[in-house]
């Protein structure tokens, strides 16, 4: 079974992105971690201009969102094609191409961020020649996943299939429009946009970043996932194909509730928040869809950790898609805006959906890909009980030090005027932003934790011979 | 999403078609997108010097940008004020400092009037940032001296005890790198900043001998100054 597994699918190129994704979940939470501490103990910027919070910042949700989600979600979609569609990947050079073509954009961006290159745009700040190399990777990837989809055996297109591909149409689209900029030189460029059309452009990009890149493509590997764990089908395929056409057509909408009470027209405002409300209905269908495939299995999430990883990304799921909504808001967004809930919200979907789901993701195809049991079982439930412990605590102290500084800010004393300087408030976030730093940390040892687990596993395959045998008994089959 | 109601057979001949449903993926996932975006370039009422001029510098033939005073108008950034937002991005200044006030009570006694959207008219890239672990810089322009900018930015605690900001002493040791500016605001104008051939001629020269920290205070006290705002006229509704 294995070996024929072994034999008919590239799972050779699922095993580099998931060991990657590891490692750069790692480095991108270390990076966290350290900004993190710079926003409490400002001594640790050292001088060092390569090291400030305001150059890491973006190295750091680069390494997370790009270096750890997106090989998260090329393992898993290329790991969940073959799967569904009963083929091997269309091309497996181009596979490769795309492998190495994504890493090389990685490497750069970690040469780049540091040295103050880049466009000035969160998290696009990569500069132009980078942003070209990752409109060829990525067109090259999606071109190898439609061509699989077209060439499979299976009658139907799986649901997680559509989540990818709603996500690889809207990437495309977002990356190259925001990208627009006219080179100055090889390492600057301006955008083709100014102010307000910019800032529309940009988090009209922003929002659904996180809502096709982070949302949809990892809502593909739980639908994919999250059934195969638990061994149980989806509990509504009705409820699934609601879900996806509701999301697809949504979350493009809202990236103006980023941009209330700014200059940006009250009218484009207003409608990304009426939106955003009623996206509710859509994301918690699609949470409710996920934790009802366990309906009649829960017992199982006493013992299958990796299911523990996954049923707890669903629960943020729900609570940060509720939160997410309430933020946009216009009375609580005049309070949340610019403050430190904003990064917490950012955080409990980061950490407690993407990251958790990707992580039982990472431990299912590990041991299939790899045809051998996880080095330690033991560590996945340390691991489990890091992250949620870590997360939790980093999103309690956000929340605490968001609202509090909210608060601060349009304080009044008796006689009218502002109780609190801008520098007060700053001073009174010092706790929070130890507490933070605190909690990174914690999730930073469970993803070590899963890399010495990872790592491991690597090792007991290739000495129990577990890959080899799957190899050569497909050979000789 | 006439989709999911017209029977399960459309859903169904998409499942079984990677083209088709490819097809309705691109016409769902564009709506939202351009019912919000292209607006923003056709209505008038998006930038408030349609309806108020004044908050555009009228430049006569044969003015450069010195010939400009604080209240003309906005106008575009001088060759130093460049350099310096080009330093301020470089720094990564808006992941913690925002350039966008909000008409909110406090936010006008703490910042000042309200931003327009006329006033970020030559902003390419915006700049109005997401977050204030800083505080809003729109009109931060004239509330400080030059000497006050370059001790903060030397060493922030020095002046603001509670601050978190790193220490940028390093900007007071590098020259500007001037030998390009000609081709920025050559860039600019073709993105659409009315640059004239003047302008652009001088640009080079006028960074001779600055450092960075000249240029980051120079933007620095230049933003918000540029367009005079009138407390009694409504700009937006």
């Amino acid at each position: 079974m294995d070996a024929a597994a072994e034999q008919k699918y590239n799972f050779a190129v699922v095993r580099w992105f998931t060991v990657m994704a590891t490692v750069y979940l790692v480095v991108g939470a270390l990076v966290g971690v350290y900004i993190a501490a710079e926003l409490a103990w400002p001594f640790l910027n050292f001088d060092l201009p390569y090291i400030t919070f305001g150059r890491l910042r973006p190295l750091h949700t680069n390494a997370v969102i790009f270096a750890f989600g997106g090989c998260v979600l090329m393992a898993t979609s290329f790991y969940s094609v073959q799967r569904t569609c009963g083929v091997r990947l269309w091309s497996d050079k181009l596979a490769w191409f795309v492998f190495l073509g994504w890493n090389l954009v990685i490497v750069s961006a970690v040469i780049t961020l540091p040295l103050g290159i880049t466009t000035g745009k969160e998290y696009a700040e990569l500069e132009w020649p980078i942003d070209l190399a990752i409109a060829v990777v990525w067109l090259v990837y999606a071109f190898n996943f439609i061509m699989t989809l077209a060439t499979r055996k299976s009658s139907h297109i799986y649901v997680s299939n559509w989540f990818f591909l709603g996500m690889m149409v809207m990437i495309t689209c977002l990356h190259v429009v925001n990208s627009l900029a006219i080179p100055v030189s090889l390492f600057k460029s301006y955008s083709v946009f100014s102010g307000v059309q910019d800032a529309m452009v940009q988090w009209w990009y922003g929002h659904n970043a996180v809502g096709f890149y982070l949302t949809a493509g990892f809502l593909g590997i739980m639908y994919y996932f999250v059934p195969k764990q638990a061994g149980r089908p989806v509990y509504s395929y009705r409820l699934s194909v609601i879900h996806f056409w509701a999301l697809m057509f949504g979350y493009v909408w809202l990236g103006t509730h980023h941009l209330q009470y700014t200059a940006l027209p009250d009218w484009a405002g207003s409608l990304g928040a009426a939106v955003s409300l009623a996206m509710i209905i859509p994301s918690w269908g699609g949470a409710v869809n996920g934790m009802m495939t366990l309906s009649g299995a829960w017992d199982k999430l006493r013992t299958d950790y990796i299911l523990r990883f996954m049923i707890m990304s669903l629960a943020f799921y729900a609570m940060s898609t509720f939160e997410g909504p309430v933020m946009s808001l216009k009375t609580v967004n005049a309070l949340s805006h610019y403050t430190d809930w904003t990064v917490g919200h950012v955080h409990s979907g980061a950490l407690g959906w993407v990251a958790m789901v990707a992580i039982g993701a990472i431990y299912h195809m590990m041991m299939r890909t790899y045809h051998t049991e996880m080095w330690s079982m033991k560590l996945i439930n340390a691991h489990f009980w890091t992250a949620t412990i870590g997360a939790v605590v980093y999103v309690v102290a956000m929340w605490v030090s968001g609202i509090m500084q909210g608060l601060m800010w349009r304080a009044y004393d008796e006689y009218g005027t502002l109780a609190y300087t801008f520098a007060e408030s700053v001073e009174a976030m010092h706790p929070y932003y130890a507490m933070r730093a605190v909690g990174g940390a914690i999730f930073l040892l469970g993803a070590l934790m899963m890399l010495i687990n990872v790592l491991m596993t690597v090792m007991k395959a290739s000495s129990e011979g577990s890959l080899q045998q799957a190899r050569t008994a497909a050979a000789t089959a | 999403m006439a989709n999911e109601n017209q029977s399960v057979t459309f859903q169904e001949k998409m499942e079984k078609n990677v083209w088709l449903l490819l097809i309705l993926l691109v016409l769902a996932l564009s709506v939202g997108g351009l019912v919000e975006i292209v607006p923003l370039f056709t209505m008038k009422k998006t930038m408030e010097h349609n309806a108020a001029p004044e908050l555009v510098w009228q430049r006569q033939a044969g003015q450069t940008l010195k010939d400009h005073k604080p209240g003309d108008g906005m106008r575009p950034y001088t060759a130093l004020e460049l350099a310096g937002r080009d330093i301020y991005q470089r720094e990564g200044c808006y992941t913690c400092h925002s350039q966008m006030i909000r008409p909110f009570r406090d936010e006008k006694e703490r910042y000042g009037h309200y931003s327009l959207a006329s006033e970020s008219m030559y902003d390419h890239p915006f700049q109005w940032g997401s977050k204030r672990t800083g505080p809003d810089f729109a009109r931060l322009g004239g509330k400080y001296s030059d000497d006050w900018h370059r001790k903060h930015l030397r060493a922030p605690r020095s002046v603001v005890p509670e601050s978190v900001m790193p220490n940028y002493s390093w900007l007071k040791d590098s020259l500007v790198e001037g030998k390009d500016m000609a081709t920025r605001f050559n860039v600019m104008r073709l993105v659409g900043v009315p640059y004239t051939d003047e302008d652009i001629a001088s640009a080079n020269g006028e960074l001779t001998g600055k450092t960075e920290e000249d240029a980051m205070v120079a933007y620095l006290q230049v933003l918000g100054t540029m367009a005079k705002l009138d407390e009694n006229k409504v700009y937006r509704e």
